[in-house]
């Protein structure tokens, strides 16, 4: 992936400790992918999933994505979600955002600084956020170089792919 | 600066001389652990090459025996995995077969200092081992299969010093209960276990601690090693070891002290177990359809054996589905030898296979709409078991056999004196 990671859209808010069970329940494991991304959120926002549009951003609270490492992010990218912003971001799950090559930021007090509805934009390597309709910015924790090179090379499947040491996906 | 046993053992496998929180670094890793799931057609990218077959262990634990068709193929792929790379650490479904960290304890595949990776969140088990072991993502898992290393970023380190002794019918389950309850999640942050109270408990309680300590979103948990883990490790695996000791100044972010012997046993309400535990006995009476016992955190040979000990002589009471399942083959065994299954058996409990099961709503003993559960299982997420209306409240195999007896949230205390 070249140039910069760039993303302008209408936010979505969620609070604390959403974990990887709400994202991608145990009941969706046997679907396919497309399908998957239907049961985000099923248990506790039920139909939230059809209305978010490619290309919105999720804003989230503390300890985003606690709980199993299936692949929950993997899910929000299919979704069509452009990136998530978070005050703190679950160790293992952060793994699997790079994995998938989902950009996810690190950035204290977004919580606060937007309403659902409201529109952000986001420069993901510099991890600048910024509520356009209200004018003010933020600035997060740019991802640690290692894994920004991750996110950039599409994923950990991609690189693999790349290198030949796992077969394409049939 | 001295450093906590996880940058200690970071560092050794970095090739650094030191390690502080906030480094990203590159390790080798000793363990990689492959479970069903990994191979499921969803999940499973086909692997040309692997760095080294013996480093590999691979078993089917999360759906077993398979409960369907899919379930089933994820066995077929796995095997044949196993087969193209001639993996020997293979505990497929018959006598080797469990929890993959229940299997990590059986067979000793942590040894102190090593690295272990498997993508079960739950992972951090093995660190009862005086190891570094980590969930991490399929696709780290893959990526370390084939390149042998993954990448880890250090976090800060909190500290339990535990002191005293469990007073009876109060458990490691409490312990942690007590610890989450109070301080919550731990996420970025690294647990370490040590103190004088250390030696009172088993390793499978200590296990239970540490498996729990992904419910904290902890990144490592670890204990110190000692007498008795230097037995287990030598019953069960010949390889040499040296143990890894904090340094007298390391630096932690927090040190906290646990009374063992203050404490009492403890329910975690629904949900989630961060800030959300209270005694028991505010619990009494809230009405259960099902009592589980199992997991990779509270299905070994202590817990059943407590268990039966609670419900020795009585009956399970009607409505309630008391249902038991050892973490592994050679905790089944045991428990059989020892005569507790027979006494659940009689007791009214019914005994599952060792698998995940009921722990992950995958099968044996998924909840229906509004069900209540009691667990000693890892997580009492919103629908982890069943249906998203039903509600798990989490405690120790103690209570929850207590419970299994009355029908109701119930102290041990009064079963066990
Ligand atoms: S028993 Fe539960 S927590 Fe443990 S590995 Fe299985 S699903 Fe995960």
């Amino acid at each position: 992936m070249s140039g910069q990671m760039k993303f302008k859209g209408r936010v979505w808010i969620v609070g604390d400790n959403i974990n990887t069970d709400l994202i991608l329940p145990n009941k969706a494991f046997y679907l396919t992918h497309e399908e998957q991304t239907q049961y985000v959120f099923h248990a506790n926002r039920p139909g939230w999933a059809q209305q978010v549009q490619k290309g919105d951003i999720l804003i989230g609270g503390h300890n985003f994505g606690m709980g199993s490492s299936r692949a929950a992010a993997r899910s929000l990218k299919n979704l069509g979600l452009a990136c998530l912003i978070t005050e703190s971001l679950n160790g293992l799950f952060l793994r699997n955002c790079v994995n998938f090559a989902f950009p996810a930021l690190e950035c204290p007090g977004v919580h606060a600084a937007f309403t659902e509805g409201e529109e952000a934009e986001v420069e993901f390597e510099t991890a600048k956020v910024r509520n356009l309709a209200r004018g003010t910015a933020l600035r997060g924790k740019p991802l640690p170089p290692q894994l920004m090179a991750l996110v950039q090379a599409g994923g950990v499947y991609q690189l693999l792919e790349h290198e030949g040491l796992i077969a394409p996906r049939k | 600066m001295g450093m906590t046993i996880a940058e200690k053992i970071l560092a050794a496998k970095s090739g650094r001389k030191a390690v502080v929180p906030g480094d990203v670094v590159t390790v080798d890793v000793d363990t990689v652990i492959l479970f069903d799931n990994n191979f499921l057609p969803t999940n499973w990218r086909d692997i040309l090459k692997v760095a080294d077959p013996e480093k590999i262990v691979v078993t089917f634990d999360h759906r077993v025996p398979a409960p369907t068709q899919q379930a089933a193929a994820a066995q077929v792929t796995g095997r044949a995995f196993v087969k193209k790379f001639g993996i020997k650490r293979f505990h497929d479904v018959g006598h080797n077969q469990g929890i993959s960290h229940q299997l990590v304890a059986d067979y000793g595949y942590a040894m102190p200092g090593s690295v272990l990776l498997c993508s079960d969140s739950h992972t951090c088990s093995a660190g009862v081992f005086n190891c570094l072991a980590r969930g991490v993502g399929g696709p780290d898992i893959i990526y370390a299969a084939i390149k042998g290393q993954t990448w880890f970023r250090c976090g800060e380190t909190v500290r339990y010093e535990l002191t005293g002794k469990l007073p009876t019918a109060v458990t490691a389950k409490d312990a942690f209960l007590q610890i989450a309850g109070v301080h919550g999640a731990h996420a970025t942050m690294n647990v370490e276990y040590g103190g004088p109270g250390v030696a009172s408990l088993s390793i499978n309680a200590r296990k239970t601690l540490t498996a729990m300590s992904a419910e904290l979103s902890a990144e490592f948990a670890t204990f110190e090693a000692d007498a008795v883990l230097e037995e287990w490790m030598r019953v069960r695996n010949p390889a040499p070891f040296v143990p890894v000791k904090p340094d007298a100044d390391a630096k932690y972010l927090a040190l906290r002290k646990v009374d063992l012997s203050a404490l009492e046993p403890l329910v975690a309400l629904p949900d989630s177990v961060v800030n959300n535990s209270q005694p028991v006995g505010q619990a009494k009476g809230t009405r259960i359809d099902q009592a589980y016992i199992g997991s990779c955190a509270n299905g070994t040979q202590d817990d059943i054996e407590l268990a039966a000990l609670v419900v020795k002589g009585r009956r399970v009471a009607s409505g309630v589905r008391f249902i038991v399942t050892p973490a592994s083959q050679t905790v089944y065994r045991d428990t059989v030898a020892s005569g507790a299954i027979q006494t659940l058996l009689e007791a009214g409990a019914m005994i599952a296979p060792p698998t995940c099961g009921a722990c992950g709503g995958g099968h044996m003993g998924v909840l229906g709409p509004d069900e209540v559960c009691i667990t000693s299982s890892t997580r009492n997420f919103k629908g982890r078991m069943g249906d998203p209306s039903s509600q798990v409240w989490m405690a120790s195999p103690a209570t929850v056999a207590a419970s299994a007896l009355t029908g109701f949230i119930t102290d041990p205390r009064e079963f066990l004196q």
